[in-house]
């Protein structure tokens, strides 16, 4: 195992990222993309490509991206995640192009990764239905062989940033087995619906297949374990966003109960407050060191990657909510208004928490993972 | 699970030294007395200890890299008394050349066992309202009050004792800090039943018992700053199971290889994770196909998991979080852990939880652990001094108003005494 403290690039990476989204994606930013359908700058989107190269950062070079490791990408997504950032980076670097890295399809790879690392596509993966399931088992979505190819008819549901995506991997069933395709969002035959969500900074589709033409990935049956590989490393790179935001959020609530002040004293000298914040500081940094942990076994494929995806995913969505709700019973009224950003942290660890699995459902995987 | 390798160059090279050493002078047919002080006078056994004083002077790092060693060599590790580990340490900061002469030999070599007269039933938290009284005439000083929580009492030679000595003064300026020899008649010293039916610990009456006016540390008034030393370094305290030091233990005069094993004994037993050992009694009963069991004995497992994580690497590396902050937190997570491993584990045996003895493998070692639960929260400082810390001085938040710092002690009300008296 390599070492779990950071190195002086990977600081360097961390204050870079920090700078560029205080600057180019501040909260009051991030309010007006919200409001928007996509969600997304598109100048923010081309300079994070072009410039820092953070799409591609852990696509090997010879796909066009800079050949880092999943640590430095959990790095990138621990300050997306504190900026509250809106874009599509964990659905286009994270979900589709880890389903792309873990098939054996090194033509797919050659042709789709280049434009992905560069940010040039936006791509996502829909993989869940109407149904709302996590288990890609469950799935529904018909892939038929046609002569020279596929055509999927069916849905998908709760697709991350699938009204936007210019490229959509699809997880469909064959006759073989659960298989995954591509599918250009011009596809004759697809209809994507744009669903108005909870946490408005989290862009979620519908997308209707109607004989829509599809390129198979790999080959039929090899997605179950595609899958399992991009679950696994989606939830701890949602974790990892999820430590940045529990990290903001916290500080906001820690900061404010320094000034406010009532009955003649600074709210955080109220043993109420300070005994709660230093609870939530052990949530934070314990959770602090379980995504450093599970970002090197990433990083490493290690074997226990499974095990520590669960207990990941299930820590941090308790410790970002937790934290979220306390900084707005911290900040008191204020915080319960939509002028205050405490809101909007709020609705994104709940949306971060539901996102592919909550707590239960990933402790229920952690028992069944380590044979319980 | 893989163990991360983090080690420092310095933990590195202090295990390769030491280790060295070991290799050439461990000796099993040696007595604990002769082999302590070849060890004492090589530097190994107090590594930390300046080198005019039986160390090396090397850091609190270096020396866990020492301790790895004599695990690794299998040699019988130095004596660790509360004298050892707290009490030369003060006495390197505030002793005395006479007083440090004096003491820190028989220490180094094991000679002496020693105690801590700190706690009194009405000073838990806030230790610097100790009412215990010395009291100084011609014939030296006159200790009368109560102490509590002294642990190893019965086999101390020695205690280092906080009293107060003026109690018109604000109570952190009346405090002396002496060195009191505990075989004497007017210390008695009776064992403290704890929940768990276990007497770990002690309660020590005073009755005009004797120290030498050449026995107190620093000035009459100073001991608080002494006081103060011995908790800082109370909370990185770290050592190996070895045997016990000091002449009443009487341990001194056996083979030192018996010891070795004696030790490595202790420190296998009550070595299982509380997860591990709940999950499997759970499963000996049958009940890890219960959903909501399950979901309790995953979160168990996860918090165990997490809390190692924590251990080996939170904080670390982030400057603004200070070690002794993340002391702090690491007991703090302690506590949760305790709580959940009897709550869960308590649920897991059902209606056997009930008994005295579970009839199950682990049963009672369950029990065991959820009676003695409280103490992970309250030994050391409480959960709430924990977190006043942690919100202090990690994350800056101010100060509860205070009313007691100003004041002459007499005028304070202490414990749970209905006004000052």
């Amino acid at each position: 195992m390599t070492t779990l403290g950071a190195t002086a690039e990977q600081e360097e990476l961390r204050d870079s990222v920090r700078r560029f989204l205080a600057d180019r994606a501040p909260l009051t930013r991030v309010r007006e993309l919200m409001e928007t359908e996509d969600g997304t700058d598109k100048g923010v989107w081309e300079q994070a490509g072009s410039q820092l190269g953070l799409q591609g950062i852990a696509i090997p070079e010879e796909y066009g991206g800079a050949g880092f490791t999943f640590a430095e990408q959990a790095i990138v997504l621990e300050e997306l995640g504190a900026a509250l950032y809106g874009g599509p980076f964990l659905a286009s670097a994270v979900l589709a192009a880890t389903a792309l890295l873990a098939s054996s399809d090194e033509a797919a790879r050659r042709d789709l990764l280049p434009a992905i690392a560069s940010g040039e596509t936006i791509a996502t993966l829909a993989f869940t239905e109407d149904n709302g399931s996590w288990d890609p088992s469950t799935t529904r979505l018909f892939a038929a062989k046609t002569g020279d190819g596929w055509r999927l008819d069916g849905h998908k549901s709760f697709v991350l940033d699938g009204g936007s995506a210019g490229l959509i991997l699809v997880l469909g069933v064959a006759d073989g087995g659960l298989s995954l395709f591509a599918v250009g969002a011009g596809s004759a035959g697809l209809t994507r619906t744009v669903l108005p969500t909870l946490d408005q900074t989290r862009k979620l589709a519908r997308l209707e297949f109607d004989g829509v033409t599809a390129r198979l990935i790999g080959s039929v049956g090899d997605a179950a374990a595609i899958m399992d590989r991009v679950l696994d490393t989606a939830a701890i790179a949602l974790a990892a966003e999820q430590l940045g935001g529990a990290q903001r959020a916290f500080d906001m609530a820690v900061e404010y109960s320094k000034v406010r002040h009532q009955f003649g004293r600074p709210i955080g000298s109220f043993q109420a407050l300070k005994h709660r914040m230093a609870d939530m500081l052990l949530e934070v940094e314990s959770l602090r060191s379980a995504v450093n942990y599970a970002a090197a076994a990433v990083a490493e494929g290690a074997e226990e990657v499974p095990i520590i995806a669960s207990l990941v995913k299930a820590y941090a969505s308790e410790t970002f909510f937790h934290v979220a709700a306390e900084n707005i019973q911290i900040h008191g009224g204020i915080g319960f208004t939509w002028e205050h950003d405490a809101h909007l942290y709020f609705k994104r660890a709940k949306s971060s928490e539901l996102f592919l699995g909550d707590a239960t459902y990933h402790r229920e995987r952690l028992a069944s993972r380590i044979e319980l | 699970m893989p163990q991360p390798e983090d080690r420092s160059d310095a933990y590195l090279a202090a295990r390769e030294a030491a280790l060295g050493w070991l290799t050439v002078n461990w000796d099993p047919q040696l007595s604990v007395r002769a082999w302590w002080a070849r060890l004492a006078d090589s530097g190994w056994g107090f590594p930390t200890w300046p080198e005019d004083w039986f160390g090396r002077g090397l850091s609190a790092d270096a020396a866990a890299g020492v301790r790895s060693a004599f695990l690794e060599a299998g040699a019988l590790p130095p004596p660790a008394s509360l004298g050892q580990q707290l009490g030369a340490p003060m006495l390197l900061l505030h002793g005395n050349a006479e007083q440090k002469a004096r003491f820190l030999p028989p220490l180094a070599r094991g000679e002496e066992s020693w105690c801590q007269f700190f706690s009194e039933p009405g000073s838990g938290s806030d230790l610097a309202s100790a009412q215990t009284r010395a009291v100084l005439s011609e014939a030296g000083w006159t200790v009368d009050g109560q102490k509590v929580w002294t642990s190893g009492a019965q086999w101390a030679d020695r205690g280092m004792l906080l009293a107060r000595t003026n109690r018109d003064v604000p109570k952190h300026q009346g405090l002396s800090f002496f060195v009191i020899d505990v075989g004497q008649p007017g210390i008695d010293v009776r064992p403290l039943h704890q929940m768990n039916g276990e007497h770990g610990f002690n309660e020590v009456f005073f009755t005009g018992a004797h120290i030498d006016d050449d026995r107190i540390i620093g000035e009459a008034g100073d001991g608080w700053s002494a006081a103060v030393t011995v908790l800082m370094y109370e909370r990185f305290m770290a050592s190996l199971p070895t045997a016990m030091p000091g002449r009443k233990a009487g341990q001194l005069d056996e083979p030192a290889g018996a010891a070795v094993q004696r030790a490595a004994q202790a420190r296998s037993s009550g070595r299982t994770g509380v997860s591990e050992l709940v999950i499997d009694v759970a499963a000996r009963l049958g009940e890890s196909g219960d959903p909501v069991l399950r979901q309790r004995l995953a979160a168990l497992w996860a918090t165990e998991t997490i809390n190692g994580y924590l251990a080996r690497g939170g904080l670390s590396d982030r400057e603004s979080r200070r070690p002794s902050a993340h002391g702090s937190l690491t007991k703090l997570a302690r506590s949760e852990l305790v709580r959940a491993g009897r709550d869960t584990g308590l649920s897991v045996l059902g209606a056997q939880g009930l008994l005295q003895d579970p009839a199950v493998p682990g049963g009672s070692e369950i029990r065991h652990r959820a009676l003695s639960s409280p103490g992970a929260s309250i030994a050391g400082g409480t959960d709430e001094i924990q977190r006043g810390i942690v919100g202090e001085r990690v994350l800056g938040l101010p100060k509860e108003p205070r009313t007691d710092r100003d004041v002459p002690f007499r005028d304070l009300t202490i414990g749970t005494q209905r006004q000052a008296p």
